[in-house]
């Protein structure tokens, strides 16, 4: 510990000691630069005032950019008799541009605005994005690298070579290079090689910029690189098609996800029992309503425990399980087990229910949507390619398939999911067995609701937590659960993707609604071929 | 076929049948003939509301045919009305003619908005009232047969039959929002002037119809007493009670079942029509699977499998709801219709009529045997 706190003022010292050395070193010299620099700006001359800022940018002292920026508001001021430049700042206070002092009094006499024209003000523009690309903040680099690229400002280009060398980040160094071929391209004097290669970089880039750059290239290119430049843009086309799959294929995988989520509680139920719950989509949103409520008690909570917000979501799962699951059981207890062996009267008092509780929801909560905030970590995107991914998409298709796998390993490996099957493929042998039917069928009914209750706080993030929440998936989950045949949970697994893939390759073609309509027709028909799912019971179970 | 109706009336049929003809004689007198400040006048409103009613009650009847007699539960017949309702409503827009706000001779208002220049085709001929009226029957019942054809013939049945009937109107409801779908998109068709060149607004046109409904209503009722006590009707019992069986007799359950299915369809589809005609709108959020839904549950508190249950569930249901939706109560509707679902399929299961005539029939009988025990079951897994 000693000999690290030693070492520790050791270093301190040596950085101070340095920093001396270089602030004696250095002022004199950045002096001169700024001065000389600022020289040009008291002649009056716009020749002068352009090599003035070029001399600016090039001192690399800090105040350049900002004396820049000063020029393009009108701020900069000069005194031709003193030779002295000034500058206001955003308030208005005057400074002495060489000290940085404050001038009281509003300084000399004959005090006067830097006046600028059209090609000063390119100049500023040039200045000011080749200083910002040497900014030591990579972000501001990178925007402003992609700036250029997108403007193709001829007089960048020898910041942007000048940024090239120095660029270590290999992004911003590939948009620089990317920026470059722009400039290249559009310019009137480049090489025809040049330009070849430049097309070759934008190719690389290959997004929907890229095209847009290619094809408004100027009038007077050279035919080589016109066809070059056509072929790469027939090239980018065909890539953009297939990442355009790709993110369909995403969007359908997330709403699949959703489906799943949606749909595996039920199909437990309607496995298990035989009985259709049409409550099921409010357990949905009651889980989403207790994510709401417990987001709000750690709001108020939020100064004593400020960690209890962002992690709000973790506890809502065990919450929302416990909840709607008791729930789940208070229905299967006091309502569904009077009704058994009549599955269509099950399907009218579950409904009655839906009402019931949307209405008590709506009456407790209010009509209107809440608010359930996104927490940091669920948040914001990142790309794969040209694939722009989301972080709660993510979370969500990682959520689901936790669950999914938790509740395969439960059904398999428990003694509830046991007793679960078997039940499932012959109930009175199941019964002669010693196995309590009715408890299983409890258990069984509270599970299913339980989920549905998880599946409700992993769509607080992408839906709107109002009393009809549950509407929207519950025709949605019972296609899933027809299409993918019940008692076998690889089934529902497999309706829901397929489901949701197909619902968004079809919305391009058809239209999101026509696209809904004609998946509602498609199974319909399926129905015809497979009456009882894709993954059906087999043997005896069937005609139970 | 006489003797086939006349064996439909048995006592509770024909006091229906004998309520519904007086109203449909006194209410029109009441209201025509009466002046405004007699206590018995009846309102126009009224005469409209229980026009309505009427259509309703023609709509549960005919979910009873099929679920209280076939077993098949539909929750799309909200579909076959509202088609039916559609249907008749493009009669009336094009008797608009040029009194429409663009004052088109041929588009429609909504058509003129979306700048079409032409009539699409399945708008041609809906300009004749009897071919609209034969359309009523044949777009519904071709629906329900081609639907019933694939459905019947792949022995889809119970909750599976209920979910894609469900799936049916959900589809039909997102087509009908569509304004390329050429039947005036979310705000459906409306602001009828005249009906056979009668005003519909004023009141003798609508004690006309209500009239007319029932008739047609009481009409109903006797044919589809006369179906259920058919042979045919005793095979459509056998197929609700024991499906398998009734197929190893050597009976073509599938075909009994399109049938019914058909014309229950059918007379939705009448139902939608009348209904239309006196509520002077009809929209796409009929197609709605909640109102599919709720009709059932008017048919199960009248007490299902008892046609004349049908109409009185019906005709309480909706006074219920006019009741509860239009005062301080409104917000406990939801609570109220919730319950009665709840409610009728645990306490009631006859329903009303049901539970009346299984009451009489224990206290004619000597021994107090329950004929008729209610099925207690055990679940049974999914087919």
């Amino acid at each position: 510990m000693q000999f690290h706190e030693g070492g520790f003022h050791w270093g301190g010292w040596v950085a101070v000691l340095l920093a001396v050395v270089m602030l004696f070193a250095a002022t004199p010299l950045r002096a001169a630069g700024l001065e000389e620099a600022l020289a040009h700006f008291t002649l009056d001359d716009y020749g002068e005032i352009e090599e003035g800022i070029a001399a600016l940018a090039a001192s690399g002292d800090p105040r350049a950019a900002s004396l820049i920026e000063a020029l393009q508001d009108d701020r900069l001021l000069y005194s031709a008799e003193q030779k002295k430049v000034f500058y206001k700042d955003t308030s208005g206070k005057l400074f002495d541009a060489a000290t940085g002092a404050p001038v009281a009094d509003g300084g000399p006499a004959d005090i006067d605005i830097v006046s600028v024209n059209n090609r000063i003000r390119r100049a500023i523009d040039a200045a000011l994005g080749g200083l910002t690309l040497m900014s030591p903040d990579p972000a501001k680099r990178l925007e402003s690298a992609q700036a250029v690229f997108k403007s193709r400002e001829a007089n960048v280009l020898p910041a942007i070579e000048a940024a090239l060398e120095k660029e270590t980040n290999p992004r911003i160094k590939r948009v620089l290079n990317e920026a470059r071929a722009a400039i290249i391209l559009n310019s009137d004097d480049a090489e025809e090689a040049d330009k070849l290669a430049a097309v070759a970089v934008i190719r690389s880039r290959g997004d929907q910029d890229a095209v847009g750059l290619l094809q408004g290239l100027p009038g007077d290119t050279p035919p080589a690189v016109a066809t070059a430049a056509k072929s790469a843009v027939a090239a980018i086309a065909n890539e953009l098609a297939i990442w355009d799959l790709a993110q369909n294929a995403w969007f359908g995988l997330s709403l699949g996800s959703v489906l799943l989520l949606a749909a595996i509680g039920l199909a437990i139920t309607f496995g298990v029992m035989g009985v259709i719950n049409m409550a099921h989509g409010e357990m949905v949103m009651i889980g989403a309503y207790v994510t709401f409520v417990i987001q709000e008690l750690a709001r108020t909570t939020y100064m004593a425990y400020p960690g209890l917000l962002e992690y709000s979501l973790v506890i809502a799962v065990p919450a929302a399980f416990v909840i709607a699951g008791f729930i789940g059981i208070v229905i299967e207890r006091g309502v569904i087990r009077f009704l058994y062996g009549r599955p269509l009267e099950t399907l009218l008092a579950t409904w009655g229910l839906s009402l019931i509780i949307q209405q008590a929801v709506r009456t407790a909560f209010g009509p209107s949507n809440r608010e359930v905030s996104t927490p940091s970590w669920m948040s914001g995107t990142f790309e794969v390619g040209h694939l722009n991914v989301t972080y709660n998409r993510l979370w969500i298709i990682c959520f689901t398939l936790a669950v999914f796998v938790a509740l395969l390993g439960m059904l398999r490996f428990t003694r509830p999911g046991l007793e679960m099957r078997a039940v499932t493929q012959n109930r009175a042998m199941a019964a002669a067995m010693g196995i309590r039917t009715a408890r299983i069928d409890a258990l069984t009914f509270g599970l299913g609701s339980g989920i549905a209750g998880i599946a409700g706080v992993a769509l607080s993030q992408i839906d709107n937590v109002s009393p009809n929440l549950g509407q929207g998936y519950i025709i949605d989950s019972f296609m899933v659960v027809v299409f993918g045949g019940v008692g076998n949970l690889w089934g529902t697994l497999v309706g829901a993707l397929s489901l949701g893939i197909a619902n968004k390759f079809l919305e391009p073609v058809a239209g999101a609604v026509l696209g809904k309509i004609a998946i509602l027709v498609l199974i319909i028909l399926f129905i015809q071929k497979r009456p009882r799912g894709l993954f059906a019971l087999k043997g005896r179970a069937v005609e139970a | 076929m006489i003797s086939l109706f006349w064996r439909g009336f048995d006592r509770s049929t024909a006091a229906f049948i004998v309520v519904i003809l007086a109203l449909a004689v006194a209410v029109p007198l009441f209201n025509l003939m009466l002046p405004p400040e007699s206590p018995f006048h009846v309102p126009t409103y009224l005469v409209s509301l229980w026009g309505k009613y009427a259509c309703y009650a023609m709509l549960a009847l005919s979910i009873d045919l099929i679920w209280g007699y076939c077993g098949i539960l539909s929750l799309g017949h909200g579909a076959f009305f509202a088609l039916g309702g559609y249907t008749m409503g493009m009669y009336l827009m094009r008797q608009i003619g040029t009194r429409g706000v663009y004052a088109n001779p041929i588009l429609p208002d909504f058509m003129v908005f979306l700048n079409w220049d032409h009539l699409p085709f399945y708008w041609y001929g809906f300009n004749w009232f009897p071919y609209a009226a034969v359309m009523v029957l044949l777009v519904p019942g071709l629906l329900a047969f081609v639907f019933g054809w694939f459905a019947f013939r792949s022995r889809v049945t119970g909750v599976y039959l209920s979910i894609i009937t469900q799936a049916l109107t959900f589809a039909l409801m997102l087509g009908f929002f569509r304004n390329n779908f050429g039947f005036g998109g979310n705000n459906g068709l409306t602001d009828f002037k005249e009906i056979l060149g009668f005003n519909v607004q004023v009141a003798g046109t609508r004690a006309a119809l209500f009239a007319i409904s029932c008739v047609i209503l009481a009409f109903m009722l006797l044919m589809c007493r006369a179906i259920v006590t058919s042979k045919f009707g005793k095979v459509l019992i056998a197929i609700r009670d024991a499906e398998s069986r009734t197929r190893f007799l050597g009976y073509r359950v599938e075909s009994y079942k399109l049938v019914v299915f058909t014309l229950s369809a059918c007379m939705a589809g009448v139902a939608g029509s009348l209904y239309i005609t006196q509520v002077g709108i009809i929209n796409p959020s009929e197609f709605a699977p909640a109102n599919s839904i709720e009709e059932v549950i008017w048919v199960a508190v009248g007490g299902r499998g008892t046609l004349t249950g049908a109409i009185l569930g019906a005709v309480i249901v909706n006074y219920a709801r006019t009741y509860f939706t239009t005062g301080f109560l409104a917000p406990y509707w939801l609570f109220v219709l919730g319950g009665l679902f709840v409610g009728v399929t645990l306490l009631l299961p006859r329903g009303i009529v049901g539970t009346i005539q299984h009451l009489w029939a224990e206290r004619r009988r000597p021994d107090k045997t329950d004929p008729d025990p209610q099925p207690v079951g055990e679940p049974a897994p999914a087919e």
